[in-house]
């Protein structure tokens, strides 16, 4: 049944009408972690939509708490079909820092050991994370994916974390780069560089 | 007809009633560029929403293709047809080549002191033509009709670029005022030489 008001359909076949005004951000799937080793979001698999639906996805981080002293939080992704999360990328990172004790601030390029140059590992997106006996620090910040169902051009993303970093420190890290692909992108794993995490991560569409 | 539920108005003439939570960011038009010089949201024109509905609004640019080795720039109107407001801004950049023979952060030459012309939102390296290149990123206007004080905005941009014949991963961070009291009502993007070969730009209003 669909209803039509005033000449203008509402709603038809289950789903609100394409041309009625409404939000623009769509939450798509919320994955929680609990001491868990990886997160993934894979398009089709458990409700998760990341294809051509939408021209930008969007990632947020709450309260992501690494379980093992100096873990810098890292993501991944596969191209239709692949299995591996070892596509290569070219990234930027740059960071700011400020200690608890107001002794020490820094803002700058980030070690090449984080970054990468066509490399295939896991990106860092964050400082390195508190230990288990810092219970109340965390990580918090978002991912946004452009166009990963593109097979014409690179894909690109943006992130921005804030960590309560090991050894009394807020650090700001801020990741942006390409996917050097032509290939559909339709997976995204999220993982610590060592131990696992707790915390939660949401996907979003933006029409 | 209208639909009512519990005393409360979901729906009459046509579209969910207002009080009704439909999101807090709403997609007011899509450009889509076709070896375009300009693509132009103006207030009033073609659907444009650009007014005081919104406190602040956002642009997203999806794959922005260049035909030439320039960058991406913008300008702002208040009478809808001459973009040349005068500006103030800061900007600056990181990168990292393909090669990784060089990485870096640095401030922006890029900047604007009480100028007129349009200001560049990506900065590093000069953008790269290859067919799988673009620029992707997002522009936060705020409050653009207020009469009161200046208009701020600000941009994160990503993009490959080129130096010689090494790509690389660059990111732009740019942000300033429109140094007027006057409401602005539209704003334009082109490239600093050469035309959009194609690409998205989409504004969104957020309440």
């Amino acid at each position: 049944m669909g209803l039509i008001s005033d000449g203008t359909t509402i709603f038809d076949a289950g789903a609100l009408d394409s041309g009625l005004a409404k939000g623009a951000l769509t939450f798509i799937k919320k994955l929680s972690a609990s001491t868990s080793n990886t997160l993934t979001f894979h398009n089709g698999a458990s409700s998760v939509v990341l294809d051509n639906t939408y021209k930008e996805y969007l990632f947020t981080f709450n309260n992501i708490h690494m379980n093992t002293d100096s873990a810098r939080f890292q993501f991944q992704a596969n191209v239709v079909g692949g299995a591996d999360f070892n596509e290569t990328m070219t990234t930027t990172l740059w960071h700011s820092q400020h200690n608890q004790a107001g002794s020490f601030t820094r803002l700058a390029y980030g070690s090449t050991s984080y970054d990468q140059a066509e490399g295939t590992a896991f990106q860092n997106l964050s400082s390195a994370g508190p230990a288990d006996g810092n219970a109340e620090r965390s990580q918090v910040g978002t991912i946004r994916l452009f166009n990963p169902s593109s097979t014409t051009f690179a894909k690109h993303f943006i992130s921005e974390f804030n960590d309560a970093e090991s050894d009394d420190y807020c650090t700001t890290v801020r990741v942006a780069g390409y996917f050097n692909t032509t290939a559909a992108i339709d997976e995204v794993r999220f993982q610590g560089s060592t131990g696992n995490f707790n915390g939660d991560i949401c996907l979003y569409g933006i029409a | 007809m209208g639909v009512i539920s519990n005393g409360t108005t979901l729906l009459d003439a046509g579209a969910i009633d207002s009080g009704v939570p439909t999101g807090s960011m709403t997609l007011i038009k899509t450009l889509t560029a076709s070896s375009s010089g300009t693509l132009s949201f103006v207030n009033g024109a073609s659907n444009v929403v650009l007014d005081g509905t919104y406190k602040q609004y956002v642009f997203k640019f999806i794959d922005i293709h260049t035909a030439s080795s320039a960058n991406l720039e913008f300008n702002a109107t208040t009478n809808g047809s001459d973009f040349n407001i005068t500006k103030t801004s800061n900007a600056f950049y990181a990168g990292h080549r393909e090669d990784a023979s060089g990485a870096a952060i640095g401030y922006s030459g890029v900047d604007e002191a009480q100028a007129t012309g349009f200001q560049q939102i990506t900065t590093g390296d000069n953008v790269a033509i290859d067919n799988d290149s673009s620029i992707v990123g997002t522009l936060d206007i705020f409050n653009p009709s207020d009469t009161t004080f200046v208009k701020h905005f600000r941009s994160t941009t990503t993009f490959m670029g080129i130096d010689g014949s090494v790509r690389s991963s660059n990111s732009g961070y740019v942000a300033g005022y429109f140094n007027t009291t006057s409401a602005l009502t539209g704003f334009q993007f082109k490239i600093r030489s050469g035309n959009i070969d194609s690409g998205i730009i989409k504004l969104y209003g957020i309440k």
